[in-house]
């Protein structure tokens, strides 16, 4: 992107909660479950991308936004499968392009295509099409809901699930304390490393910092990736009300980085200015219970905290 | 239609479905390479580059993707064409059937190859029928020229507003696929009165026409509904396809049906074939008849929807008949004989003996002599089916392979 682009965007910022539009592009009463981070992530996007939205839906939580005959949507919806919906999105992309070039569709009709995928369709089943749309400059949205797990069959690993993590294909036994045993999948990583215009990671309790984001995509071209963090209620074991506590409390401890990539550099938009310690996250949810029941793993949670600190001192200035 | 020097072009297979495609004013092809297809993608990447083609061609990165993007394309109000084979149909079947249920229009040839393992090139038809169940209606092309017009014909079968479904050409590797057969080039202008551009007949995704499409269902009743609904409009296919070969016929001169009778009238032996393969069978059937035989071949064209009632029309009173399946499901038999065999089933002037014949697996040749073989076992009583035909000499060959890779026992039959 150009300075003056950049420049033009930083004035026109959102600053507070009330700068934020206040028409909804997603009515409440979906089959989600109640506290799910990931589609408060979504609500707050498409408030910023308006109704003029396709969204490409991998199979997964997700899958129950539309159920028929009912879209809580204001925009459009097509339901794909597991790892189809970067290739449905080239589709309609390409489609309307043909439309609009060869048989005079006003240009008015255009749609923002967005693919919505949860952890598991991102990180494992989806990622070779996926790379496959950056390498083909795809001009779409990427919007991951990262609950780290495949949460709509009952929450089993994915490959963005953390290590300590239990899952329901990653128990905690007495042969594998940990859980998960292997770190998160650097995604942020792999897309960056094919260069394309825009990546960044959102939370839903920081709604500004998403808003600002979705709003610098919107203006570009090209494939665009959202991770959100998305707390999940159920597969994490919290109470719903405390959805927001947890997704700041990842923010917090560094555990979940709030940043972006913009012409090739990595920025980070939220920095926590002293880190919280990663128990205080971690204490707060079933899922990592066993690290402190019926005795501490103090081993796995260093490591957990050291994983944390190193990836923060890269950063230190 | 005579055949003259000015009309046709000879063509391989590949090259007439690409020409179906470009006749057709295609918009959009998403594309992935597979042998023995590649051919049909190359051409069309060309001519979209050269701006023969208008629209865009799109190099996918698997047939899962590029099934998708079909989909997605066709729903998004672009006619769309693609092809793919074998190996490439089974790691996109789930995409298949998902845009089959979208109920989307648009048209994919593929060029037969037999299923790993072991992996290969030849023919056989356990590709294709591998999507018996999705709902895709099927065409079994059994020359070039077939290729062309059947592609031609599938997107008015497809775009039908009762029909909305994704419409596929057959044909088969190498031995349509490799080889120049002499092919009428319809003129493009008649094409077009025939095949006018594009107009969705559903809802397509653009701005102003928000829309929730493929959204889950639960309940088993309502899921059915849908499920009977694409089994109604997939049936309806019959009658719009007796609709769209006879306005074809009309206008180029080839006509087409279901089914193809040759020789059928006064025939006590019938050959039940499909694909190139039924080019053996009519020649078996000429040389047959000369030594006084009198056989006949009924060819199989419209594989979905199932033709059941011309099939049994086609087969009543021929007294001895058998279906030859260029496929095999290990454990069963053929794929396509008890579709046959249920279509005769409550007929009374039904074939007094159908046999159940598998040839040609991974492209062995049907020859003469196996024909005759098949009259044999026509005359002997039913039993003992299926007819395998692998004979002394397939066993032969395959024994210094055995030998070569050091089993020094004789292979046996298996």
């Amino acid at each position: 992107m150009t300075a003056t682009v950049l420049d033009s965007l930083e004035e026109s910022k959102y600053k507070k909660i009330t700068d934020l539009n206040p028409k909804e592009e997603i009515a409440p009463g979906s089959a989600l479950c109640a506290g799910c981070g990931g589609l408060d992530g979504l609500r707050l996007a498409l408030k910023v991308l308006g109704e003029d939205t396709l969204i490409c839906n991998a199979a997964g939580c997700f899958t129950l936004i539309s159920v028929y005959p009912f879209t809580p949507l204001a925009g459009s919806w097509l339901y794909t499968s597991m790892s189809g919906p970067v290739p449905a999105a080239q589709g309609v992309r390409d489609a309307l392009d043909i439309r609009m070039y060869k048989h005079g569709l006003d240009k008015k009709e255009d749609l923002q295509i967005m693919v919505v995928a949860g952890d598991g369709a991102t990180y494992d089943m989806g990622l070779s099409p996926t790379s496959a749309a950056i390498h083909r400059n795809l001009d779409f949205i990427y919007f991951c809901y990262d609950n780290e797990a495949y949460g709509n069959t009952g929450f089993q690993q994915s490959g963005a699930s953390p290590l300590g993590s239990h899952t329901m294909t990653s128990p905690n036994t007495p042969g594998h304390p940990a859980g998960s045993e292997r770190t998160k999948k650097d995604l942020f990583g792999i897309w960056t490393a094919h260069n394309p215009p825009y990546a960044a990671t959102v939370s839903p309790r920081e709604p500004i910092d998403l808003s600002n984001k979705f709003k610098k995509a919107k203006s570009m071209k090209g494939p665009r990736l959202f991770i959100c963090l998305s707390p999940c209620p159920t597969g994490w074991g919290f109470d719903p009300k405390e959805t927001h506590l947890i997704a700041k409390l990842a923010v917090d401890t560094g555990i979940f980085p709030i940043k972006e990539f913009v012409n090739g550099k990595v920025f980070h938009t939220k920095r926590p200015r002293k880190r919280l310690p990663v128990e205080k996250y971690l204490k707060r949810q079933k899922r990592f219970k066993h690290l402190f029941e019926p005795e501490r793993r103090d081993d796995i949670i260093a490591q957990i905290q050291n994983n944390v600190d190193s990836y923060w001192e890269q950063y230190d200035e | 239609m005579e055949l003259t020097q000015k009309n046709h072009m000879m063509l391989t297979g590949n090259k007439a479905a690409a020409w179906g495609a470009r006749l057709a004013g295609v918009d959009y092809v998403p594309a992935f390479p597979i042998t023995p297809q590649t051919e049909i993608v190359e051409t069309l990447s060309r001519w979209f580059a050269e701006g023969h083609m208008q629209g865009r061609y799109t190099n996918m990165d698997s047939e899962h993707s590029m099934f998708m993007a079909a989909g997605a394309a066709a729903a998004s109000g672009v006619r769309v064409f693609t092809a793919s084979s074998s190996q490439g149909i089974q790691y996109g079947l789930e995409a298949l059937h998902t845009i089959a249920g979208w109920r989307v229009p648009l048209v994919l040839v593929n060029v037969s190859r037999a299923l790993a393992t072991p992996i290969t090139l030849e023919p056989d038809h356990n590709d294709v029928l591998s999507l018996r169940d999705t709902g895709i209606i099927q065409l079994h092309a059994e020359t070039c020229q077939e290729v062309l017009d059947y592609i031609l014909m599938a997107y008015r079968v497809a775009e039908d507003p009762e029909v909305c479904l994704p419409v596929l050409v057959n044909m088969d590797g190498f031995y349509l696929s490799f080889t120049r057969e002499p092919v009428v080039l319809p003129d493009e202008a008649a094409v077009r009165e025939f095949l006018p551009l594009f107009k969705p007949s559903q809802p397509v995704f653009q701005a102003s026409e928000p829309m929730a499409r493929a959204s889950a269902v639960f309940g088993g009743g309502n899921y059915s509904y849908f499920k009977i609904q694409h089994h109604l409009a997939a049936q309806h296919v019959e009658n719009v396809f007796r609709q769209v070969v006879q306005e074809f016929g009309e206008r180029f001169g080839r006509f087409y049906g279901a089914v193809e009778p040759h020789r059928l009238d006064d025939a006590e032996y019938v050959f039940v074939m499909s694909n190139s393969f039924a080019t053996k069978g009519k020649a078996a059937v000429q040389r047959l008849r000369k030594n006084g035989i009198q056989a006949g071949l009924l060819k199989l064209s419209l594989l979905r929807p199932f033709p059941s009632q011309v099939i049994a029309d086609a087969l009543a009173r021929r007294p001895k008949v058998a279906v030859i399946d260029q496929n095999l499901a290990p454990g069963m038999g053929g794929i396509l004989y008890p579709e046959i065999l249920k279509a005769v089933y409550r007929r009374e002037d039904r074939p007094e003996h159908l046999l159940s014949v598998i040839g040609g697996l991974g492209g062995r040749d049907i020859q003469e002599g196996d024909f005759v073989h098949i009259l044999e076992r026509l005359d002997q009583p039913p039993g003992d089916d299926p007819l395998f035909l692998f004979d002394e000499k397939d066993l032969k060959q395959f024994d210094q392979l055995r030998q070569i890779a050091g089993f020094p026992k004789e292979a046996r039959v298996p």
